[in-house]
């Protein structure tokens, strides 16, 4: 596997411009016989498929969902930062730049973060000439807020709901292509293949998942924006149907997948209720700013009211662990240590699967410093939002919360210009791995999102199809089309036809058993071997048992899931196989083996590099390729939070 | 259901011309409502009244006019709406549950259909004179054709029943009338409701008055 | 609300045992109710987990599940949409269909779900609906035109707070269409209120505001939706409560578009005669 990542040449805060200035043009009269493919319109995908509209090429955008507003960028609450500067506390470029590296723990690529950091301050100019209402100062200005635990009021929100104003106004801008006819919207359609002709990406297959129709498209160039695999672990703060697939179908094509076992565990969700939960909800970081953390010091005393246990009976573990940071300590860091006194048995609330799963999140000393309605003026939609899951009141008890997984920043290898390593498949957004290295900062994806679609995407792809030029669209009628269609075909006949008896969901259940035992927060050598064995077992099991009801020419959501699930199940073993070979800890990736006293421990020496997977057929272990990670620009440093 | 959507009025406009329809009907029932209460003061008042009302022919049929023409675009803006807000419907649930929708609003079109007969009515009995006064002529005198008709159970029944549907079409009616011109929000809803059911019952009562007093003998 | 009883699952929780008349209606077809019964359903289950629970005690028997649709189930992405006992989305104001919960119901309850109902939201299958023609009324107009890269510095407009957050509250509408599914006129005033409103009281609005206005409002009557007639049921099943406020600005933007667009002048004399 070639891996170039064409990373232009001189200092840092100059290759954005210097690659720019040198990116080859398409006449504007030529745009429009020019045919790009976008799958997906999250941030990425809609700002990208956007922007091309307005450029004059004809562009044809994919989603699952029924509308393309619905994508699950929808559901980001917190924030989104920029290097904007406006409450002059310090911040800047090259500050957002080396605190994106730094939370990365080291293992992102040093010019692509460079130049998010470059073009985060265009996306907050772009969505507030859209119409994004951003929270503002009486005096009319933006308002900002610090968030994750940065040192410098960075991030632009819209009460809490920002995901959905930033992907309202791409999703505008998106529409107004389509109404102008310059975008064709495909809403409920699959993407379940990708097809190389000449070895570069020409088109897709998709399944339109109202009639069943499966259907080839060409096109120039594609543009995959297809968000985070964190379903794989079956119970995430992700949507329902977010998936593995598009990716997943362009690696068995070909295209690189980087650093799989990279994923985020965000600290404060609501619990696991039990075996019949289907998802678990986020609930804003910005709880953790009054809010404190605690188990019993006792086993014991677990199953009694947080009410009837003394003070002294009390462990305040981050504030014990981690006095300076205390309660805001860093996501990753949150997460493992409410898993240790969870592993410890002194976790609270529910039994689940013979654990109790959940420590508190104590207001009380908040409510008694500054008084019920202060805090319900500050958090009173999330706790309302608890009380109506959980049927507490937090005023009144304790929350009880758990980590849950959230983000992912593997994803399809992509070089500097956001191709991947076949040519023509470009890939944005979260399914990329680009820019977060081995921890994504929060408030950083919406902006990697927006920045990938609406200020890289249109250049490099623009470069791109100059280069290819006008002869490049094969036809549909074309032999690699049709051999694709009909291994999707096949596949979902077989799916229908396979006289099983297990949902497609229990399988899923199992699979996100498996990786959230041995590959989420805490990893180990033993623990990943074991997964992987388990997961093949389980994969084989799945190929014979599986029972898909419905038919193939309506909705079918067995169908759809049985699908998403096979892939899932094969990435879940690469998942595993990528923790199993990084011999470090960084990041989101934590293996028991290599730590400091509950520090992560990287190996630099070694493991400063990205680690890319190519497929090597079906039932078959991928093979692991390196990009090494250079940085000229900063040093390594340790990350500490004590 | 109409044909085509490019000659089907906009919603928003059937609305506006249904609510300035409405507003003028509603003035003129007020108007109407206060000159009919002269029945109170004796036959002399009421019957002057009316030869003053007779004697400007110009004013009379100029808001004769302005009523017709509203009766007119009311009534059909009002069975386009409902119409096409049935076939929008698509049947709904079969399990209907309301939680604010009031009976005045869910009644419109019912309650509107029963003023319209009485309004029909109506004006046979006492402006073309031509049903329920057992052939009598009474010329000018208003008072006595009044008492004469409401000294009939059946018609002074017909008519307050009716003069209740008016109050119940009032009272979504005149707050809706805010509400479509864009002059009502969160803070003045309450009030506009109670302004409009006020006014509603103001009508009403005002109207019912005068055949209650005749069925009570308080009129003769 | 849950009553008293002894149903307890293996973790101690009250558990229902529920009798569910489901919509079931294939693509082109003529739909039907479909009665099951459902036991141990746990109080803390969400309506869709419940959901899930049916759909995997059919695929038991062999049976094709329940259509129905979701993808966030936290109540932002507004794809959720169904009618429980007569309610778009639900007894408990203010929220999803993917936030309610389970423990808002009775044990031994007979539920009965169905899929929103309206002309201009065709049923695709089950309790899945079409509603393109949501799409469609944005794409009319529910947008602010401005290319990629051609905005100015953010901070150059100032926007009092006060606007910023009208701005926001009707922003917040998730487009799931419930407006429409619990109005007796299956009208979409407040969907498109809001989105209008979103857009017409900001400044970078301003120039698109009549145009936008008038555009929004003809498509949403193409597309089959009936008219207002001041209900109010709207808001009152609206999960994220938007109020009538929005169609009151709605209908007085669309009287003041129409009078400017009748009385606009381009200044001079008009063609093809004078
Ligand atoms: C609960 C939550 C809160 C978050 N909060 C924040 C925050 O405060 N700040 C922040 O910066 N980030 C936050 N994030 C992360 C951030 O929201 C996401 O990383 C980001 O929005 C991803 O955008 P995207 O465009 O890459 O993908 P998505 O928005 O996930 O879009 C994916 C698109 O691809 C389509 N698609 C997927 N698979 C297929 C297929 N097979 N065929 C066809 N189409 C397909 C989907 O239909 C969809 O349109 C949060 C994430 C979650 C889950
Ligand atoms: C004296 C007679 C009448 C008066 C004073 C009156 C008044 C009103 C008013 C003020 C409205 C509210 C308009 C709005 O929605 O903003 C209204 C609505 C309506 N009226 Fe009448 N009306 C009268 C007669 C009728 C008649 C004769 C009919 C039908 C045959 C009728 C049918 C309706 C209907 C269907 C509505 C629509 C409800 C709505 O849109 O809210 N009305 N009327
Ligand atoms: S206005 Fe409310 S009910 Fe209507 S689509 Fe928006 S959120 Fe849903
Ligand atoms: S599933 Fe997203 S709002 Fe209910």
């Amino acid at each position: 596997m070639k891996l170039d990542s064409k990373i232009p040449a001189g200092p840092v805060a100059d290759k954005w411009s210097n690659h720019k200035a040198k990116m080859r043009l398409v006449n504007p009269a030529n745009r429009r016989k020019y045919h790009v493919i976008v799958v997906g319109s999250g941030l990425a995908g809609s700002a990208a498929a956007a922007s091309f509209a307005e450029m004059g090429y004809e562009v044809s955008c994919f989603c699952y969902q029924d509308s393309p507003r619905r994508a699950h960028s929808i559901a980001a609450q917190g924030g989104i930062n920029a290097a904007k500067n406006y409450q002059n506390d310090g911040d800047s470029i090259r500050r957002l730049f080396l605190d994106t590296i730094k939370g990365g723990d080291y293992r992102a690529r040093e010019a692509n973060v460079y130049r998010l950091a470059q073009v985060s301050t265009s996306i907050i100019d772009q969505c507030v000439a859209q119409g994004v209402p951003f929270a503002r100062e009486y005096g009319g200005l933006l308002a900002n807020r610090s968030f994750g635990g940065a040192q410098v009021s960075r991030t632009f929100y819209a009460r809490g709901q920002t995901g959905q104003q930033l992907l309202l106004g791409a999703y505008s801008a998106l529409s107004r292509q389509i109404g102008a006819g310059t975008v064709k919207m495909y809403t409920r359609h699959e993407m379940l293949d990708l097809v190389l002709v000449g070895g570069q990406a020409k088109g897709i297959v998709t399944r339109d998942l109202v009639t069943g129709e499966i259907q080839a498209w060409a096109s120039d160039v594609v543009v995959l924006c297809t968000g985070g695999y964190g379903n794989v672990f079956y119970l995430s703060t992700n949507a329902q149907g977010c998936n593995v697939t598009a990716t997943y179908r362009a690696h068995r094509r070909g295209a690189g997948f980087a650093n799989p076992c990279y994923t985020q565990i965000h600290p404060t969700c609501i619990p696991v209720h039990g075996e019949d939960q289907s998802k678990l909800t986020l609930m804003s970081e910005s709880l953790r700013n009054d809010g404190r953390v605690w188990v019993p010091k006792d086993k014991a005393d677990c199953t009694k009211p947080a009410s009837e246990i003394p003070e002294d009976r009390r462990d305040y573990f981050l504030e014990r662990k981690y006095p300076s940071y205390g309660n805001l300590a860093p996501r990753d860091i949150a997460s493992r240590a409410a898993k240790e006194v969870c592993d410890e048995g002194r976790g609270v609330g529910q039994v689940v699967d013979g654990k109790r799963l959940g420590v508190y999140l104590d207001f009380s000393a908040a409510i008694k410093r500054l008084g019920e309605p202060a805090i319900r003026e500050r958090y009173g939609n999330l706790f309302d939002m608890y009380e109506n899951i959980t049927g507490e009141n937090a005023y009144h008890q304790p929350m009880r919360i758990f980590p849950a997984v959230h983000y992912t920043m593997g994803g399809l290898w992509v070089d500097y210009n956001l191709q991947s390593n076949i040519p023509g498949l470009f890939v944005g957004g979260e399914a990329n791995f680009s820019d977060h290295g081995a921890n994504r900062l929060g408030a950083s994806a919406l902006m990697q999102g927006l920045a990938d679609g609406y200020f890289v995407l249109p250049y490099t792809v623009t470069d791109y199809l100059a280069g290819v030029g006008l002869t490049g669209r094969p036809s549909v009628e074309a032999p690699e089309f049709k051999a694709a269609v009909k291994e999707v075909q096949d596949r979902t006949q077989w799916f229908l036809n396979n006289k099983g008896n297990r949902s497609a969901r229990s399988y899923h259940k199992a699979l996100g058993k498996i990786v959230w035992e041995k590959c989420g927060m805490a990893r180990d050598k033993a623990g990943l071997e074991g997964a992987i064995r388990d997961l093949q077992a389980l994969r084989a099991d799945f190929w014979k048992n599986i029972l898909v009801v419905g038919s193939g020419d309506q909705l079918a959501p067995e169908l759809e899931r049985a699908g998403r699930v096979a892939d899932f199940l094969d990435f879940g073993i690469m998942m595993c196989l990528d923790a199993l070979h990084r011999d470090e800890s960084c990041g989101g990736h934590f293996r028991t083996e290599y730590q400091d006293g509950g520090e992560a421990q990287r190996n630099d020496d070694k493991y400063a590099h990205v680690a890319v997977w190519a497929w090597q057929g079906d039932g078959q272990l991928p093979v692991r390729h390196t990009e090494p990670l250079v940085y000229e620009d900063v040093q390594f440093t340790t990350r500490s939070y004590k | 259901m109409s044909a085509c959507s490019c000659c089907r009025p906009a919603s928003i406009g059937k609305k506006i011309v249904m609510a300035l329809s409405g507003l003028v009907l509603a003035g003129f029932v007020l108007g109407h409502m206060s000159g009919n209460l002269l029945m109170f003061k004796g036959p002399e008042a009421i019957n002057a009244y009316a030869a003053w009302l007779h004697a400007n022919p110009g004013m009379l049929w100029g808001a004769r006019v302005v009523l017709i023409l509203s009766t007119v675009a009311h009534i059909w803006t009002g069975v386009l709406l409902t119409l096409e807000n049935r076939a929008a419907r698509a049947g709904g649930p079969a399990v209907e549950a309301t939680r604010r929708a009031t009976l005045s609003s869910r009644t419109m079109p019912y309650s509107g259909v029963v003023i319209l007969a009485f309004l029909v009515f109506h004006l046979l009995h006492y402006t073309f004179r031509t049903v329920a006064l057992g052939g009598q002529e009474f010329g000018d005198k208003v008072y006595e054709m009044v008492v004469a008709g409401f000294s009939q159970p059946a018609v002074a029944g017909f008519y307050i029943i009716s003069m209740i549907l008016l109050c119940l079409h009032l009272s979504h009616g005149i707050s809706s009338v805010f509400q479509t011109l864009g002059l009502r929000n969160e803070r003045w809803r309450g009030r506009l409701d109670a302004v409009a059911t006020a006014y509603g019952w103001l009508i009403a009562l005002g109207f019912i008055s005068i055949p209650l007093a005749v069925l009570l003998g308080c009129i003769k | 609300m849950v009553k008293e009883h002894d149903n307890l699952d293996s973790h101690g929780e009250q558990t229902l045992s529920l009798r569910l008349r489901v919509w079931r209606q294939s693509r082109g077809a003529a739909g039907h109710f479909e009665d099951h019964a459902l036991a141990a359903v746990p109080t803390s289950a969400s309506f869709l987990e419940m959901m899930d629970m049916l759909n995997e005690q059919l695929i038991k028997e062999g049976k094709d599940t329940f259509a129905f649709d979701h993808d966030c189930r936290e109540g932002i992405c507004g794809m959720c949409s169904m009618t429980i006992n007569g309610m778009p989305h639900g007894p408990l104001p203010g929220v999803t269909t993917c936030q309610l919960h389970m423990r808002n119901f009775r044990d031994g309850e007979m539920i009965t779900v169905e899929p929103w109902r309206a002309k201009a939201f065709p049923v695709i299958k089950d309790l899945a609906v079409n509603r393109s023609a949501f799409d469609k009324v944005i794409q009319a107009g529910g947008f602010i035109t401005v290319r990629t890269g051609s905005a100015t510095e953010a901070n150059n407009t100032l926007i009092p707070k006060s606007v910023a957050d009208e701005a926001m509250d009707a922003a917040e509408c998730i487009g799931c269409g419930a407006c429409v599914a619990s109005c007796k006129n299956g009208s979409a005033m407040l969907f498109v209120g809001a989105k209008i409103n979103h857009l017409n009281i900001l400044p970078q609005g301003q120039p698109e505001r009549e145009r936008r206005t008038l555009a929004m409002v003809k498509t949403m009557d193409d597309a089959g939706f009936g008219n207002c007639t001041n209900y109010g049921e709207c808001q009152a099943h609206c999960p994220k409560s938007i109020t009538l406020d929005v169609i009151a600005k709605l209908n007085r933007d669309y009287l003041r578009a129409r009078v400017k667009e009748f009385f606009s002048s381009t200044g001079k004399p008009r063609k093809g005669g004078d």
